[in-house]
């Protein structure tokens, strides 16, 4: 009986030992939980969920400070996977965050830019290259869509463009045929 | 000759519907009032316009230069004039545009001048980069760039050539008249190609419904006396002239998820690719033109050597069409794709112009729930299980389906072909695959997003940093000198009352003050100008006026100007 018992709670000291020197060893660094809701937003980095930045954003939600439905870019498909990765209940996008919108890039008029720099300062992912009196442009490919250049520019000559559909992002449709209902 | 042959898993036998077009020996087909040719035809980057409207180009002459680790050149298929490098209707299901050479041809066809090439004394990069310049691309339909797959693995050599005439896809018959009526010169292509990749044997894969392609390869490699080169009649079985399907027949080796052919010592090259080598390296001549097979709905199905660009429904017109002609179908009826228009071109990649009625091809019955009864995996010769890929497809479930090896789809239609409850399969594959494209390039765009605004952030950061040290290192730089002056002039001595501990308010006080002196200093040393060369008399007159100017400045001083003057 004894000799049952020292076998046990040798055991479990040893197993112990071995758990906590592998929660040392193989910590995770950072917060998993941030990382992956962060995965899920889109990096559109607007702002538009009342946060400076998708992962301010992220921190939110896994803190429980904020709601899933609050990023317009990510629209109903990211409330959906973040509904599932959460577990929480999908709701649709809140209206005083914003809506949803096709896809766009900034795109600046070059004749009207007098090159005062704002808009380079508002720009989240530098996309925007020029220099002070100097003519402004927006390099499309790095663009996130986020209209944050719209506002600060005092002459107004920055407007957004849907992105339009070419043989490369062509999508084949989803199959729309009549299902016969069963007899 | 008996060689043994192996099976592919699934696979079906549709109506080959193939004699018609096989009567008649390939026609050519008279020169288009327009030729518009997409830049845009390969697998691969875009390649960039070499040439502007108002251009006057020869046959052959290179309008489109490749562009990228991957992409393959475009040539003006006659001599004329270009009327506009625009963006032009494609022959593609969506619809959409491509940017294109619009050629108005001037009823010369005069070629430029052609390089040729010797090319067992060129060096193996080198003749890549001619082939690439040639534009010679897949020409079973897949329009990969062939430079790209012309280099031997990583031994060196390779151990299998195999050369694609199986041809099993309905109405189609485009290389079966290639190898009918061009074997021979089809053979020397095929004898470069063995060349560059060092390959021990050639096996040249014919399905066995066509004899006369068979007899006439044979006679050809009898004539050229080569060793080691075989065509091999195969049994016809759709889709035997799939890559991976034909590597199994003749080779017995399954290419395994994941892995390419090249890995086992194997390569694949369709005929019409062969020939369009033999073309380019032994005649100068890059792929300008296509054999085209013309069926379905028509009065007399047949095969036409097609100048890349031409309109479809140009060429249509020679064989016929009947009028209740509703459709176009670039390929064959399993794998094919239907056209936007009937004025699209005709691309590298256009094997076939399938004329399509509504008698023809009936709309298909409406679509019923899977009753899960595995036909289509037996059916499937990538050996998927299609009714799962489907279920996950359908439920928009895009990670499972690709769990269930969804790229590995060939879409073959083999399994829409077979299903009883009549489910478009392959579409709802297509749907998914360009889902999950889309899907990745979203993430890459997420991904560089966010190291971009990370690195902003960063720098803002560093930048703010910066320019605290910066003004800090300033502030004590000049307090230095402020207490240094302090120490030499008594004038500032009230200021700098406690210089030993200086507290906020006092050392800003003191910035100030120093700011200050330094700009009277300034201004005191500005005050003679560089006047110490001039003349007497001159230096006179300047301090007169200085005189004059300070009086006056005195003036307005005691007397400020009424508001608004
Ligand atoms: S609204 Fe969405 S995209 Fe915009 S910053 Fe917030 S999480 Fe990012
Ligand atoms: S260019 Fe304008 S819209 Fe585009 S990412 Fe920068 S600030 Fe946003
Ligand atoms: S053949 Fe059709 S009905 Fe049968 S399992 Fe496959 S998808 Fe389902
Ligand atoms: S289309 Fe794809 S899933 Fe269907 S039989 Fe062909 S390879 Fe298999």
């Amino acid at each position: 009986m004894l000799t049952a018992l020292l076998v046990m709670a040798s055991i479990a000291v040893v197993l112990g030992a071995l758990l906590g020197f592998a929660s040392i060893k193989f910590k995770v660094e950072g917060d998993p939980l941030v990382d992956q809701i962060d995965a899920i937003l889109p990096q559109t980095q607007c702002g538009q969920c009342g946060f400076p930045g998708c992962r301010p954003y992220a921190t939110a939600i896994a803190g429980g400070e904020a709601e899933i439905n609050q990023c317009p870019p990510g629209g109903e498909e990211g409330i959906r996977k973040l509904a599932d990765l959460l577990g929480r209940e999908f709701k649709p996008l809140s209206e005083e965050h914003g809506v949803e919108k096709p896809k766009s890039v900034a795109i600046i008029d070059e004749q009207t830019c007098i090159g005062c720099t704002l808009c380079i300062q508002a720009c989240p992912v530098d996309a925007i290259v020029g220099a002070a009196k100097q003519m402004h442009t927006i390099v499309a490919a790095d663009c996130t869509g986020c209209e944050l250049c719209l506002a600060p520019c005092p002459v107004d000559c920055i407007s957004m463009q849907p992105i339009a559909e070419t043989v490369d992002t062509w999508k084949w449709r989803y199959p729309v045929i009549e299902i016969k209902a069963a007899a | 000759m008996l060689r043994k042959l192996f099976k592919f898993h699934g696979g079906v036998k549709p109506q080959t519907n193939k004699a018609p077009s096989t009567t008649a020996p390939i026609a050519p087909v008279p020169l288009p009032d327009r030729l518009v040719i997409p830049l845009h035809q390969a697998v691969g980057g875009h390649p960039r316009p070499l040439v502007q409207p108002g251009d006057r180009v020869l046959k052959g002459q290179r309008i489109g230069g490749a562009d990228g680790s991957l992409s393959s050149a475009v040539h003006a298929s006659t001599s004329g004039i270009v009327r506009d490098v625009a963006p032009a209707l494609m022959p593609h299901t969506s619809g959409l545009t491509t940017l294109s050479v619009i050629i108005e041809p001037d009823g010369e066809d005069r070629w430029a001048e052609l390089d040729k090439l010797n090319y067992r004394s060129t060096p193996p990069d080198e003749l890549r980069d001619f082939l690439r310049d040639a534009g010679v691309v897949g020409l079973g339909g897949a329009v990969f760039p062939s430079y790209a797959k012309l280099k031997p693995g990583k031994e060196g050599h390779l151990k299998t050539l195999v050369i694609n005439g199986a041809e099993c896809e309905p109405f189609i018959t485009c290389d079966d008249l290639l190898m009918r009526e061009r074997a021979g010169d089809m053979l020397k292509g095929i004898v470069a190609m063995r060349h560059m990749l060092h390959a021990e044997e050639v096996l040249i894969g014919i399905e066995d419904n066509k004899p006369e392609a068979i007899a006439a390869v044979q006679a050809a490699i009898a004539a050229s006396g080569e060793a080691g080169i075989e065509a091999v009649a195969i049994p016809t079985r759709y889709p035997a002239g799939g890559a991976k399907q034909l590597i199994r027949v003749l080779t017995g080796i399954e290419v395994p998820h994941g892995r390419r052919s090249t890995d086992f010592g194997v390569q694949c090259f369709n005929v019409g690719t062969a020939y369009s080598i033999f073309e380019a390296l032994e005649l100068g001549r890059p792929l300008v033109s296509r054999i085209v097979t013309v069926a379905g709905n028509v009065a007399q199905p047949r095969n036409y050597e097609v100048l890349i660009g031409t309109p479809m429904d140009h060429l249509v017109r020679l064989a016929g069409p009947r009028a209740d002609t509703d459709r176009y179908i670039m390929g064959g009826p399993m794998m094919g794709v239907r056209m936007p228009a009937f004025d699209v071109p005709v691309v590298k990649a256009t094997n076939c112009v399938l004329v399509g009625s509504p008698a023809l091809f009936p709309p298909p019955p409406p679509e019923m729930p899977c009753i899960r009864c595995g036909e289509c995996a037996k059916a499937c010769p990538a050996d998927l299980a299609p009714f799962e890929m489907y279920w996950f497809s359908r439920s928009k479930n895009f990670g499972k389906a690709q769990e269930y090896h969804l790229f590995d789809c060939i879409e073959c239609g083999c399994c829409s072909f077979v299903c009883p409850s009549h489910i478009p399969l392959v579409d709802y594959f297509r749907f998914s695959k360009s889902e999950i494209w889309a899907r990745e390039r979203e993430k890459d765009a997420a991904d560089t997003a966010r190291d971009r605004f990370e690195f902003k952030n960063l720098r803002q950061e560093r930048e703010k940093q910066e320019k605290a040290e910066k003004l800090a290192a300033k502030a004590a730089a000049t307090r230095e000198k402020v207490a240094a002056g302090d120490a030499a002039t008594p004038a500032a001595a009230g200021a700098g009352a406690a210089p030993a501990k200086p507290s906020g308010d006092d050392a800003k006080r003191a910035l100030i003050e120093a700011a200050m002196e330094k700009a009277r200093q300034q201004k005191a040393q500005a005050a003679p100008k560089n006047t110490e060369v001039a003349a007497p008399e001159i230096q006179a007159e300047i301090a007169a006026i200085d005189a004059r100017r300070e009086s006056a400045a005195k003036a307005t001083e005691a007397t400020p100007p009424a508001p608004g003057a």
